[in-house]
């Protein structure tokens, strides 16, 4: 119980200040396209050079919190999510808004992940030791088909037809393969300079969403219903009373957000789809979904929270991050001279206490300032399109450019944007091709690996089909296309009885 | 009329001034530095070089009784990650001002490896240094539970079994690609390089046991002891962090120094002679700070501080033992 010693240390009025600020930046942050959480750790890093071990560390853990969840708020008013982690977030969450419920999705949001994040911390809390030994388990194979049966996901997200969700994603899988691959130390279908380094995941994930709502919003600005949506205040009471009776969802989306975060390199990104997958698989009414279910939201929330947590078990532990942002996050600890590792537990227990401390303190932060802030989304829903649209490419470019301080970037991201939007017009989703450019390398390198290490060994049948992990995932990849086809037909016989 | 008078007069007033200063910041051009300078890098924010850059930078607006100590103005980090530093290089070599305002962190050996396999718009004749801050060997590793204890060993296993024993690191064409290369070929015998994601990457293969062996950041192996056992270092002397692991040398395997990761700041070419010998006067001074070297110890950055003629010598060398090295490869 030795986290229970160090509160005291959090509820200093200097500390308190620090998890405010750190809280309301990165809820504001996040919710700006391209300022994805990785980011904003990676822009205060350099504050935290000159302040104390603990109080470094709180900041950084406040605005890791804080902007997971703050990509929510984007993605739910105006269908960008601000991070790729919430992708799952938008499918339902903007669906709500435009039906007048904006401030009821975003209180679901902030209360899962709220529930989410606790979780995530408790089992760090917990179960650090055993979780350690197994995040070091996974190798290039059990990585590998992790990404295979993130791809099952793939034809069953965001969008109505599954043919041409498996076409978004191949597209996805295709353009991922662009620039410089490390495993080979080539570089592939670079046609100009501005591809050199390839697509970077975020330059697509603004691209896809952010341009296309910006062109839908100039059309809908011509039309006669200048397109303010319905509003309806709900009390957050109401919400929360509603929100806690979603039991299932909310214990499915934390249980798998934790196990995302365990396994180092999988990447919180995909935390929430799988998530959001899972719920609509086991859902007795599956073609809500993607119409504005709550569940949606609630599964993809908690679990992109309940991941941050357990992210940092390796990484504590093993020096190896869980997650992109949890390995900018090592970068801060480093400067401290704060080594992961045995050590870190006994040497610096006052310090790594209190950080952990501060991750429960800062989900309170959270979730009371996220709810303050739903009050007022109102406001945002009101905006004009036109001037919506202004605000938003504004956003766009400059996010896109600080991403690299490249300007190629900002091309590509208008290059796939303006491409997207017609694709949309054809029933194509954007949602497929952010999860193809985000497995694509961890398929891809983790192939490669597998390949050189199976070829020097036993052979590669051998390496990528032996070991309990391996064939459990394989299982469940199997398992994950059988039932897709199985959903899809009952769905199917449900509609046709309607 | 009265509004829009007042506006005419005072968009010129601030035509005017803006006119005035900028002819003052040309007409000062001669003291160099009068604001702030910028440092490139080439990798992403909170990796190992960003935040050695970053601590080395640290001290230059330091100043005494108004007497500038060394730098003389404030240095800010800016990053241009990808490709693996070829995109941030790339831009420097090409686009970057060679007014002494923009400098560039370098990673030797990965910028002059690059310049010899790959079409790069940078190599070793259009940069210019100004001071080396780090250099990080790089040290032969194995798991915690390896059967191996002693580079030897290893080599003994590999002579047996060619290509069966698995070496990871943090790329192609780095530091530790250049070391397991140096070692197969000194040994006389054949690995499996596995390139991982980044040292991080290529670490986490070691600690899982998914590879035999590794190459890897002396300053990451020193403080993963827990987890691994280190065999030997590709230096020419033992390290200071690891004062009982022997040199592959002293093992009589012929590995000299060409890996070691080497860190400090250039310019491009073409910045005027007097920046440059401003920098090369000040840079090793900055590097020097107390602060700054508590700060690298702090967090075991192993430092080592060389003047611009040093590192001039200490690029051609590299450049010959690579253009050697990789001949085969290309």
């Amino acid at each position: 119980m030795d986290f229970l010693n160090y509160f005291g240390n959090v509820f200093t009025p200097y500390h308190l200040m620090l998890l405010f600020g750190g809280t309301t930046a990165g809820l504001i942050l996040g919710a700006l396209p391209g300022l994805s959480p990785t980011m904003a750790v990676a822009l205060v890093i350099p504050f935290t050079f000159h302040m104390e071990p603990a109080s470094g560390l709180i900041l950084l853990g406040a605005m890791y919190t804080a902007t997971v969840a703050g990509g929510a708020i984007s993605a739910i008013l105006v269908n960008v999510p601000g991070a790729p982690a919430n992708i799952a977030t938008a499918l339902d969450g903007h669906q709500m808004a435009r039906k007048g419920r904006a401030s009821e999705a975003l209180h679901y949001c902030f209360l899962s992940s709220f529930v989410g994040g606790i979780f995530g911390i408790i089992i760090l809390i917990f179960f650090t030791p055993p979780l350690a030994k197994l995040a070091l388990k996974f190798g290039p194979t059990e990585l590998f088909w992790i990404a295979i049966l993130g791809i099952t996901v793939i034809g069953t997200i965001g969008n109505k037809s599954v043919i041409k969700g498996l076409m978004a994603g191949l597209f996805g899988l295709a353009i991922s393969t662009i620039g410089d691959n490390p495993m080979l130390g080539e570089q592939r279908f670079v046609y100009s300079e501005h591809m050199e380094s390839g697509i970077h995941i975020v330059v697509a994930l603004i691209g896809l969403f952010a341009l296309p709502q910006i062109l839908t919003l100039l059309e809908e600005s011509g039309k006669s219903k200048v397109g303010t949506y319905a509003l309806s205040e709900t009390k957050w009471i109401t919400s929360l009373k509603y929100n806690v009776t979603r039991i299932k969802a909310l214990s499915l989306g934390s249980t798998i957000g934790a196990i995302v975060g365990i396994i180092p390199g999988a990447g919180g990104q995909i935390a929430g789809l799988v998530a959001y997958d899972q719920i609509k698989k086991t859902s007795h009414s599956p073609e809500n979904f993607g119409q504005g279910e709550p569940d949606g939201i609630i599964a993809a929330e908690s679990a992109n929270n309940a991941m941050v947590g357990p992210s940092l078990v390796p990484l504590l532990t093993l020096s190896i991050p869980g997650s992109p942002t949890a390995a900018v996050l090592l970068g801060g600890l480093l400067i401290h001279g704060l080594f992961p590792g045995p050590d870190l537990f006994t040497v610096h227990a006052e310090v790594i206490w209190t950080f952990i401390d501060s991750l429960i303190v800062a989900q309170v932060f959270m979730v009371v300032i996220g709810l303050f802030l739903s009050r007022h989304s109102g406001w945002i829903m009101k905006v004009p399109p036109h001037y919506m649209a202004a605000s938003i490419l504004v956003l766009a470019v400059f996010g896109t450019y600080s991403i690299q301080s490249s300007y190629s970037d900002v091309l590509l991201m208008g290059v796939l944007g303006i491409t997207m939007y017609f694709a949309s017009k054809l029933g194509f989703g954007p949602a497929p091709v952010v999860l193809g450019v985000i497995l694509g390398p961890l398929a891809e390198d983790n192939f490669l690996q597998g390949k050189l290490i199976g070829e020097a060994g036993d052979g590669i049948f051998d390496y990528f089909f032996t070991g309990t992990i391996n064939l459990t995932l394989i299982l469940a990849t199997l398992g994950s296309i059988a039932y897709s086809v199985y959903a899809s037909h009952k769905m199917n016989k449900r509609v046709m009885l309607k | 009329m009265n509004i829009n008078k007042s506006l005419i007069k005072k968009a010129a007033i601030t035509v005017a001034s803006t006119a005035l200063l900028l002819s003052v910041a040309g007409a000062s051009f001669a003291d160099y530095p009068d604001r702030p300078i910028g440092v490139m890098v080439a990798y992403n924010p909170g990796g190992a070089t960003d935040f050695q850059a970053r601590i080395a930078t640290l001290a230059s607006a330091k100043e005494k009784d108004g007497k500038a100590l060394s730098v003389g103005q404030p240095i800010y980090v800016t990053n241009k990650p990808g490709a693996g530093g070829r995109k941030g290089w790339n831009w420097f070599a090409d686009k970057a001002p060679s007014d002494g305002y923009m400098l560039a962190a370098y990673n030797v050996p990965h910028f002059i490896a690059q310049s010899i396999v790959f079409d790069t718009k940078y190599n070793i004749n259009n940069l210019e240094p100004v001071g080396n801050w780090g250099a990080d060997p790089a040290v032969l590793i194995v798991g915690k539970d390896s059967e191996f204890n002693t580079a030897t060993e290893l080599v003994a296993y590999a002579k047996k079994n060619p290509g069966k024993v698995t070496v990871s690191g943090a790329g192609k064409f780095v530091g530790h690609h250049i070391a397991h290369l140096q070692l197969a070929k000194a040994a006389g015998v054949k690995l499996t390089y596995v390139p991982g994601k980044g040292g991080v990457g290529a670490m986490k293969l070691v600690k899982g046991g998914q590879v035999k062996a590794g190459f890897n950041n002396l300053s990451d192996a020193a403080r993963a002891q827990g987890d691994i056992k280190i065999l030997a270092v590709a230096d020419l002397e033992r390290h200071a962090f690891l004062p009982d692991v022997p040199t592959l040398m002293e093992l009589g395997i012929l590995v000299d120094n060409s890996s070691v990761n080497f860190r400090g700041l250039m310019v491009p070419k073409g910045t005027p002679a007097n920046v440059i010998s401003h920098l090369e006067k000040t840079v090793p001074v900055m590097f020097n700070d107390k602060k700054t070297l508590g700060k690298m110890k702090q967090t075991n950055s192993p430092v080592r501080i060389m003047t611009r003629n040093e590192v001039i010598a200490m690029w051609k060398e590299r450049q010959s033992a690579l253009t050697e090295l990789l001949k085969d490869l290309k």
